[in-house]
């Protein structure tokens, strides 16, 4: 028997369907790998082994009984703990949030579970979902799978090493200006930002409403499409929910892979997307993407997005300015951590002192740039402008995809770098330079691997138009089936 | 957030700019962190006042550049979807158990969330 832990989601769900594999078994050897390998990657938070091989005998049961399975019926998956799960610990990576149990199930929660996907548990993350390192998590920093001296992207970088590690086939991460693609990328595996409102957020913690969104992590386009069919869709207990059909991802995965061309695709290369601040490792990698690209027929042309130059000023006052508002549920009443409640101390007192010990520095940091950008005086030369900004950047997206069906760049300027080797605030933020502009426009973007720089992996970002998510799935896997996945090194 | 300087808008005034400047740039002073603190109630340590004033200066020296972009006349984005209110059957709908609910609290009394003293005065 092949290794199960090697194995993509859709082979792992045609085995447990067709009763060649229990999905016990599956959820076992996950299980084991966990075991052996995570202290080394630290991927997880929160391993739920009881809980992991009950829903996979359910699927088994369900089987016997000759129940017909659902596409990704006993596959594993690992969960970024900033989504809530009933009765299971969530700390959205921060201590404010330590020992929490939530009473309730996210939507995309709920989804998985009832799709008879296999959660194995939860995974690290910077704090609330603020970093591009995981090294914010106030549980100590995920390594990532190719160099475990390096950082596995963030924020979403539990979910990404889990997947990359063979840890879990599947992950979900969630996505405000990048934590979803920039993991992806640096650790050489897919991942999706869907279209804003695409996947219901009932259920997130909440860290920048106008821009979070859940998204799949899958080493495959495939397997990606394949979670992403199962998580999207309206949800009526999320008001931004895009009461829409779920784009035909899974369909544009399989034929873009199938045909073997790009015939008649249109493919913009952004001309702001590239050149000074990038690696030349991570832009000779790109450039020979784009070259792929054209060998399969595509049709390449130069676009150019002026304001794109502005999104990263503009994300860093919009995400910060909603994170300030946010974070202010957490205030030592509801759940969560207390401190200084010694019968003296006021309530307010009690809060203060309560935020302080709960969190971490970059969280601190951005509630207060919110809280000044907000700020009667500031709030129209910063907030206001911001949000003009953004509207510009939406027009810029409009105008090139008159020229082009999809969009690419880089995913990210620079490949993965060292633990603890970025201290500056603002040189971390300027690792979200490619992908913060479709979070601010809401549109979809995609990160594929696209080959190597300096032995470390490297993405190419494919974006689409709002609500043609299934256009960022047919150009990765066309581009995919064309270069090939890249084999990650063992961690031993 | 109750005693923060509110105006008439409901935004609360920080340092000592009462007028909207006309390019968004300054120093942030310890003071100025001082009071953004308090305003979001985070009880920083000496140390931090210090680390956070430099930083903070930086950062939104930065992020001031989106004043650099002409703009008057575009309507601002706040979200990216287009929307308008999204409204349901008025029915009632089972809640959430008030212990499963109450279980995740800090502290707990008579079936109700216990808070530390609100008001100013001695109880």
């Amino acid at each position: 028997m092949t290794d199960l832990t090697r194995m993509s989601a859709s082979e792992i769900a045609a085995l447990v369907a067709g009763g060649e594999v229990a999905a016990v078994e599956v959820a076992q050897a996950h299980l084991d790998r966990i075991t052996t390998i995570d202290s080394q990657v630290h991927a997880f938070l929160h391993v739920d082994t009881t809980g992991a091989l009950e829903a996979a005998k359910a699927v088994d049961t369900a089987r016997a009984n000759g129940t017909v399975l659902g596409p990704l019926a006993g596959v594993p998956l690992a969960m970024k703990d900033v989504v809530v799960t009933k009765g299971l610990p969530t700390t959205a990576g921060s201590k404010i949030l330590e020992g929490w149990h939530p009473p309730y199930d996210a939507t995309i929660t709920e989804r998985i579970k009832n799709a008879g996907i296999v959660m194995l548990g939860k995974t690290n993350m910077d704090e609330f979902a603020m970093g591009s390192s995981t090294e914010n998590s106030a549980y100590g920093p995920t390594h990532n799978p190719w160099d475990l001296s390096r950082i596995p992207g963030g924020s979403s970088g539990g979910s990404s090493a889990a997947v990359a590690a063979f840890e879990a086939p599947l992950s979900i991460g969630t996505d405000t200006g990048g934590s979803i693609r920039q993991p992806a990328a640096v650790t050489g595996i897919v991942g999706h930002k869907p279209t804003y409102g695409g996947v219901s957020r009932y259920g997130l913690i909440a860290f920048s409403s106008s821009l979070d969104q859940a998204g799949p992590f899958g080493r495959t386009v495939l397997d990606t499409a394949l979670l992403h069919e199962v998580m999207g869709g309206y949800d009526p207990r999320d008001s931004t929910s895009i009461n829409a059909p779920v784009p035909p991802v899974v369909a544009a995965a399989r034929e873009g892979a199938a045909a073997g061309s790009l015939a008649g695709v249109r493919v913009g290369v952004v001309r702001e997307l590239s050149g000074e601040g990038y690696q030349p490792g991570v832009l000779a990698a790109y450039d020979a993407a784009v070259g792929t690209l054209r060998e399969l027929g595509a049709e390449v042309v130069e676009v150019s997005c002026p304001r794109f130059e502005y999104a990263l000023a503009a994300y860093y006052l919009i995400a910060p300015s909603e994170c300030s508002s946010n974070l202010a549920r957490f205030d030592a009443v509801r759940y969560g951590l207390r401190v200084g409640d010694d019968g003296a101390n006021s309530l307010e007192e009690v809060m203060s002192l309560t935020r302080e010990a709960g969190f971490g520095p970059e969280v601190k940091r951005r509630i207060m740039i919110g809280t000044y950008a907000l700020s009667s005086g500031y709030y129209e030369a910063y907030y206001g402008q911001a949000q003009k900004v953004r509207t510009l950047i939406a027009r810029d997206f409009a105008a090139a995809f008159e020229r082009a069906d999809v969009l690419v760049s880089p995913s990210t300027p620079v490949v993965a770098f060292g633990i603890g080797e970025v201290v500056d605030p603002l040189t971390m933020y300027r690792n979200d330079l490619c992908t913060l502009p479709a979070s601010l426009a809401g549109t979809p973007a995609i990160s594929v691997p696209c080959g190597l720089s300096e032995g470390l992996p490297v993405g190419l970002q494919i974006m689409a138009p709002a609500l043609a998510d299934d256009r960022c799935y047919r150009v990765a896997a066309a581009y995919e089936a064309a270069a090939g996945t890249l084999t990650i090194p063992e961690v031993s | 957030m109750s005693d923060a300087p509110a105006t008439s808008d409901g935004h609360v005034t920080v340092g000592s700019t009462d007028t909207a400047p006309s390019a968004p740039a300054g120093r942030i002073s310890r003071t100025d962190v001082a009071h953004l603190a308090r305003l979001a109630r985070l009880a920083v340590s000496d140390q931090e006042l210090d680390v956070f004033a430099e930083q903070l200066d930086v950062i939104l020296g930065a992020v001031a550049r989106v004043s650099e972009v002409a703009a008057a006349d575009i309507p601002p984005t706040s979200h990216a979807v287009p929307m308008t209110n999204v409204y349901r059957a008025d029915e009632v709908q089972p809640c959430l158990p008030r212990e499963d609910v109450l279980a995740g609290a800090p502290d707990v009394e008579d079936n109700k969330f216990r808070v530390p003293r609100i008001l100013a005065e001695e109880v």
